[in-house]
């Protein structure tokens, strides 16, 4: 950049505009600050959590022996893997089906798998909690990790359409003349599928994993209505803290779920190189 | 060419079978009974009769509801107007960067947007609430200028009164646009990174000034990708549950915190249903007049 600035500024190059970056900034920071000063709060020897009294971690400590906490993790932790193995298979299914056969009501399924996606959630929560009051009633008392059932089938309905849209994102780019090439030398269906159409899949399919786990994670609203007394989520936990009072045990679990998301991305980007593949952002799956 | 279903029956059926059910089973069969129950009611506590009838249509369109839906409405237009100024330098900024700035800019928008919707709502009642980051900010600015007018022998200026910050129309709408910024800025970015930068040169060179080429050259170029960040801002602005609960006081509820008391506290499911179903009616009418726009300009492909 030093270099650069010898240069004067070239009519395109916004970004070394001086209003520009200050506009930036203020994005950024209204952005961040929030963020960050809950992280760093989370490491502050007060209560009242506003002025700073000194380092420590005895937040954390509680926040490790809070059973309920611990719990709400780990329920939260199963149901996004769950989900997100399973969102994975019907997600890249329904994709290779989409991308790959012409058959009649194929608008219609296009149409439907697009539901998911754009009713709001709350409108979700509401069907889901019907349905498992109504007709397909949850046992209530299995064992862990089967009284989670309800809230896991209900994230796998919102995740996996996410998970199509950004496979058949991925396939649009593949050359179909592999695919001939292999039938041309004896392979059959499934042999092609598997040795030609799912590795040029992989870079979505690992951008898909990351944003069914996200998603899963994330939701709160369609899990608030699923989830029974004994079903407690970490967004569902956080939730009714966060009613109560704002306390310094919020802000060390909240810290952990955060850096647990940017060690997610982080693991995610390097994974695949290209940072705009996983804001799904078709046009990049090209180039890669 | 896509193959005909008919020439790989087993390889179709095995791989649509199970998505299909799922989808079915688990999506839209939830949403059809709930559109069932919005034309039923009440009978006994837990009893439900389907008669048709429209009473919870006519009911969710009564003034009292029907300024719930307006309001909700407006509340999520201004943030989406909001996002949409915000966001809109933002993305050319990213757009025009070098490519290196570029990946660490989008990474700096979309780790928020991977961030736990929940977080960051909670960051944001610490930072606005009564005793919060920004208050004692102005409580100190206070007692700075307190002093200077002390040393200047004015007259002391009082007792810092903290602001009001929470629990109003304006925590939720800052609060929303917090949200969903990221939402604007990655659709608009990907629509300006497809424009052919030579007729930004091109305009600049024969003399139009930087508004003049922004106002008339990029946004029409852009306005496709504008209509769909409008859109998946407005969408879930729309439908927002947790940010009017969390950071609204009484008079801010939106409508899906009204569904929410239908279901949870009211226990009228039929109404509730009702309320969901207009509320997922308004979400397709905008979704159709995105389409519509997007179609209307020939650029858009």
């Amino acid at each position: 950049m030093a270099s650069a600035r010898k240069y004067p500024v070239g009519p395109l190059e916004y970004l070394r505009r001086w209003q520009m970056q200050a506009w930036l900034a203020a994005v950024g920071l209204f952005l961040y600050v929030p963020l960050i000063a809950l992280m760093a709060f989370s490491f502050n020897d007060s209560r009242r959590n506003i002025v700073w009294k000194g380092f420590t971690l005895k937040y954390y400590d509680k926040a490790f022996h809070d059973a309920s906490l611990i719990e709400a993790f780990g329920n939260s932790m199963t149901i996004a893997a769950v989900s997100t193995v399973v969102s994975l298979i019907l997600g890249a299914m329904v994709a290779l089906v989409l991308w790959r056969f012409r058959f009649p009501g194929k608008t219609v399924l296009d149409g439907a798998l697009a539901l998911p996606i754009v009713v709001p959630e709350i409108c979700m929560g509401v069907a889901m909690l019907v349905f498992f009051a109504r007709v397909m009633p949850w046992p209530q008392g299995l064992v862990w990790p089967l009284n989670l059932g309800a809230i896991i089938i209900s994230h796998i309905s919102f995740s996996f359409p996410f998970v199509a849209v950004v496979v058949r994102a991925r396939m649009a780019s593949f050359n179909r003349e592999m695919e001939e090439a292999a039938r041309d030398l004896g392979a059959g269906e499934w042999r092609t599928i598997v040795d030609v159409i799912l590795p040029h899949m992989a870079p979505s399919l690992v951008a898909g994993a990351l944003l069914a786990f996200t998603l899963s994670l994330d939701d709160f609203v369609i899990t608030f209505f699923t989830a029974g007394p004994d079903t407690v989520t970490f967004p569902v936990k956080v939730y009714s803290m966060v009613r109560f009072s704002v306390t310094p045990e919020v802000n060390a679990a909240s810290t952990i779920l955060i850096v647990l998301t940017v060690i997610l991305t982080a693991v995610a980007l390097r994974l695949q190189g290209d940072p705009a593949v996983t804001a799904g952002h078709a046009p990049a799956a090209d180039k890669s | 060419m896509e193959l005909s279903w008919t020439k790989a029956k087993a390889v179709f059926a095995g791989a649509l079978g199970p998505p299909l059910f799922w989808l079915v089973l688990f999506f839209l069969v939830p949403l059809g009974i709930v559109w069932a129950y919005s034309f039923g009611h009440n009978v006994g506590l837990t009893e439900i009769s389907f008669t048709g009838t429209f009473a919870n249509y006519a009911r969710a369109i009564e003034p009292l509801y029907l300024k719930i839906f307006v309001k909700s409405a407006w509340v999520a237009g201004l943030t989406t107007g909001l996002c949409l100024v915000v966001g809109f330098p933002v993305a050319l900024a990213i757009t025009f960067a070098s490519e290196k700035a570029k990946a660490w800019l989008l990474l700096l928008i979309m780790l928020p947007f991977w961030t736990n919707l929940l977080i960051r709502t909670y960051a944001l009642i610490a930072v606005l609430r009564t005793e919060g980051y920004v208050n004692m900010s102005l409580g100190w600015l206070w007692h700075g200028g307190g002093l200077i007018a002390a040393l200047l022998g004015l007259k002391p200026i009082g007792d810092f009164q903290p602001l009001e910050l929470l629990h109003n129309n304006f925590a939720v709408i800052l609060g929303l646009v917090y949200v969903h910024l990221p939402f604007m800025v990655l659709p608009l970015y990907s629509a300006l990174d497809r424009l052919d930068r030579s007729l930004l040169e091109a305009s600049l060179d024969l003399g139009a000034g930087q508004m003049r080429t922004l106002f008339r050259i990029v946004v029409p170029l852009a306005l496709p990708g504008i209509a769909s960040g409008v859109l998946i801002t407005f969408i879930p602005a729309l439908g927002a549950y947790l940010t009017p609960d969390l950071l609204g006081g009484p008079d801010s509820q939106m409508i899906a915190n009204v569904i929410e008391r239908q279901f949870k506290r009211a226990n009228d499911w039929p109404f509730g249903a009702a309320l969901s179903f207009v509320l997922m009616y308004l979400t397709f009418i905008a979704i159709a007049i995105q389409a519509l726009m997007s179609r209307r300009s020939p650029e858009a492909r």
